[in-house]
């Protein structure tokens, strides 16, 4: 049980004893808990460990030790997500800041004997790239580029225990505000950073919240946090609130404080149980301290905190809809002005940003708005969380200075495209975002210049696609989730996205025509410009983006019914190439004799008898049949 | 109420005040009792909270997450994401579909061990393909590994 702390001098106390018994744990090992190490075993690799370090006597610490800083013993730890997913299960070594990757059970007992017993580094478990051994995690090509701000501490602390955020530095910026600053003082160091919405919009947070803090006459005032990270590929929010859940409690007090707004409510989807579970632990702790509740740290300030877990509908990341979901109702967008800040949940001025946004501003109070402005672009400063996904060599979670070229975020980073095959296309800003080609590479990714080309950060997903991806395919999926996700309530986004998705259909189908380009161009543009919310009105832009992009694709579908890449099923053609070593096991093998050819001669498929069934690729011994 | 306890009705009322604006937390916590809502369980709640049966019955059909059907024992949610499209998902979601008998149409089982959901994303994109089962991640998915997890979870069953 905690002690509450009444004041300002109890908070400092108790944040000193903290630092300093994090400073005395010498060694520590972090073990990965995020949603993919979990699922790849951390944690039962966390329970060995305990047994093992038991079994070897290495004094075990699975708490920050605040009564005796002796020192001696080794802390383990339940982090949050790492980034480096692809290479999961994570175990981190510190101070030595060795990173283990793909960990098992059975490497426990040697992790123990050799590091924590011996000191030594194990090869085996390290990571390698072209050959090159990597031992310490910053040191990995994945992590150099990056400059980790929101996401500093995931990973690198428990999870779940308040004074280890306390250890870091955590909730001072809250006590700044609380004791040093004025309302009015906290939001214009928030505009003079410059930080932007990192829910996709980019709309000056600063901005927002001293429309929200104009409203004096209103006692009653709301802070919303938009976890609902619906885009599919986008995970940035779900590793910041289960790796660092304080720091988005901090933000949001923090807006309360400014605002002058007394409750707050995080949104979070339901396919995020983890995410909900740390965040509750970290309100409740919250509150055992007095951090969160009536009169905070004896400021006489006061903030609630509550939870609501989503029910699996993507329209509900929108403003009106997320705050009509709170109320209890339908989540459906509705016709704006009023905006959320003068009207927005239960018709008071709201304050909603996204988790990323709250997650920077607890540093831009304590290291100030020039610190902030150090990296990123002009217009858009600051870092931005991508989640980088698809046919990449490293796929994670990645932070990086707004401005960077998608080259370096691909190549540098994601090391390049999967396969050894060819880059084709990446995927920005999910079902409202657009793709980017070859052409893009050099594009710094910020607010702005992406704008300039008809995509959007969005919230930040980063889907990579090689050569063998479909665009048309692409298009189409996600025009499939759109379909699925409108909410019906204007007729242009209900109607339009599903007239958009049978085209698009029957293209991937072999049944287009080629007036159907034309007619998608009028109903994208149509529907962009006279939907009611931000999911109608970006609806389109994965089919506008690849039309424009991959034009020839979408003919080669139509006009020559053909899908180069081999994913549209009904457009592919099985292609005997000269592989072929003349077994005939193809011909024997296919149910309507559609292959001919003599023995230890190369086969042909005669393309009008096919059906398609993909028999005889399944049964060449020597993989000679190519389909696409 | 035949098939629910009207005991654990009243006890989540209780815990969300019978506020208005908690339906979705209510429906939530019966759902993750019974794995649906039963339609007593629904008739009885829009009494209690001053509602509406067609409201509610509004809000129970807007989101994805709810269910007027009942589910099986396990529910699979298969991840037709981004990231788990790119990486093929569609064949995951084929070899489920054969292994647990069931089809588009027909989600669950008839042997009511096995309902098939499909999602936009679970947000375990640098693990795709996924396939979510009840509440665990199973990452990295093929169609073969897809059919020994359902014989793996017949044989617990």
């Amino acid at each position: 049980m905690r002690e509450k702390l009444l004041n300002l001098d109890q908070f400092k106390a108790l944040q000193e004893k903290c630092i300093k018994a994090r400073e005395n744990e010498k060694r520590k090992v972090l073990v990965c808990c995020g949603t993919g190490c979990a699922a790849g075993g951390n944690l039962k690799v966390y329970e060995e460990l305990k047994n093992q370090m038991a079994a070897h006597g290495v004094k075990c610490e699975v708490a920050l030790n605040l009564t005796d800083c002796a020192g001696e013993a080794t802390g383990l730890k339940m982090s949050g997500c790492h980034g480096f997913c692809e290479m999961g299960p994570l175990v981190r070594i510190e101070p030595e800041g060795w990173l283990y990757t793909k960990v098992k059970t059975d490497d426990v007992p040697e992790i123990v004997e050799k590091t924590l017993v011996g000191g030594e580094f194990i090869e085996r478990l390290g990571y390698h790239q072209n050959g090159e051994l990597y031992k310490r995690q910053e040191d990995i090509p994945f992590y150099k580029k990056q400059t980790r701000r929101v996401l500093e501490h995931c990973g690198h602390i428990d999870a779940e225990s308040i004074e280890e955020y306390l250890s870091i530095g955590g909730y001072s910026a809250l006590a700044k505000c609380l004791f040093e600053l004025s309302g009015d003082e906290i939001i214009q160091e928030v505009s003079d950073s410059g930080l932007r919405g990192r829910g996709g919009a980019g709309f000056p947070t600063g901005k927002k919240w001293a429309q929200v803090a104009a409203h004096k006459e209103e006692p009653v005032k709301f802070i919303v946090c938009n976890g609902d990270e619906g885009d599919p590929g986008a995970f940035m929010d779900r590793s910041c609130m289960e790796g660092d859940p304080h720091k988005i409690l901090e933000g949001m007090i923090i807006a309360g404080v400014a605002t002058d707004s007394t409750e707050g409510y995080i949104y979070v989807r339901a396919e995020y149980p983890l995410a909900v579970h740390r965040l509750t632990v970290a309100i409740a702790q919250a509150e055992e301290l007095g951090i969160l509740g009536d009169n905070i740290l004896g400021s006489g300030k006061s903030f609630h905190m509550h939870i609501n877990r989503g029910a699996g509908a993507f329209v509900c990341g929108e403003g009106s809809a997320m705050t009509a979901s709170i109320e209890g109702n339908r989540g459906m967008p509705r016709t704006k002005p009023p905006r959320s800040v003068d009207k927005g949940l239960f018709g008071k001025p709201t304050c909603l940003n996204n988790v990323e946004t709250f997650a920077n501003v607890p540093d831009i109070i304590k290291k100030g708005a020039a610190w902030f402005r150090s990296v990123g672009t002009e217009g858009s400063p600051g870092t931005k969380a991508f989640a980088l996904t698809g046919n990449v060599v490293n796929t994670g979670l990645i932070e990086v200075p707004m401005g960077t070229t998608l080259r370096e975020v691909v190549y540098d980073i994601g090391g390049g495209i999967k396969n050894g095959k060819k880059f084709k296309a990446v995927q920005i800003g999910g079902p409202s975002g657009g793709c980017l080609t070859e052409a893009h590479l050099d594009l710094p990714m910020d607010f702005d210049s992406l704008k300039k080309v008809g995509a959007i950060i969005g919230s930040g997903g980063l889907v990579v696609m090689d050569e063998d991806s479909c665009m048309v395919n692409i298009a189409q999926f996600f025009m499939n989730f759109i379909c699925e996700e409108s909410c019906g309530k204007c007729t242009p986004c209900r109607e339009g996205t599903t007239r958009m998705n049978e085209i698009l259909t029957r293209i991937t189908k072999g049944n287009g025509k080629m007036s159907d380009i034309d007619e998608l161009k009028t109903l994208g543009k149509m529907i962009q410009t006279s939907s009611l919310c931000g999911l109608g009105k970006t609806a389109p832009n994965p089919v506008l983006s690849t039309l424009q992009n991959f034009e020839d694709e979408y003919i080669e579908h139509i006009r020559d019914k053909r899908c180069h890449c081999g994913t549209c099923k009904s457009l592919a053609q099985f292609v005997i190439t000269d592989k072929c070593i003349g077994c005939t096991k193809c011909a024997r093998n296919c149910p309507v004799n559609a292959i001919s050819g003599t023995v230890r001669h190369k086969h042909e498929i005669d393309p009008a008898k096919c059906i398609k069934c993909g028999t005889c690729k399944a049964n060449c011994p020597v993989g000679a049949i190519k389909e696409g | 109420m035949e098939n629910v306890e009207q005991k654990f009705v009243d006890s989540v009322l209780e815990k969300y005040d019978c506020d208005k604006a908690k339906i979705i937390a209510i429906m939530q916590d019966i759902q993750e009792k019974y794995r649906y809502l039963p339609k007593e369980a629904l008739e009885y709640v829009a009494k209690k909270v001053g509602m509406s049966e067609s409201k509610l019955y509004g809000v129970a059909t807007f989101y994805g997450n709810f269910s007027l059907d009942a589910k099986g024992k396990y529910v699979m949610k298969v991840c037709r994401g981004t990231a788990c499209h790119v990486r093929k998902s569609s064949n995951i979601l084929q070899a489920l579909y054969e292994a647990t008998g069931t089809d588009e149409h027909n989600p669950t089982s008839t042997d009511g061990l096995f309902t098939l959901e499909i999602v936009s994303c679970l947000g375990a994109c640098g693990l795709s393909p996924v396939v979510m089962v009840n509440d665990t991640v199973h990452a990295a998915m093929t169609p073969d590994k897809a059919k020994a997890l359902v014989e793996q979870l017949r044989g617990e069953a």
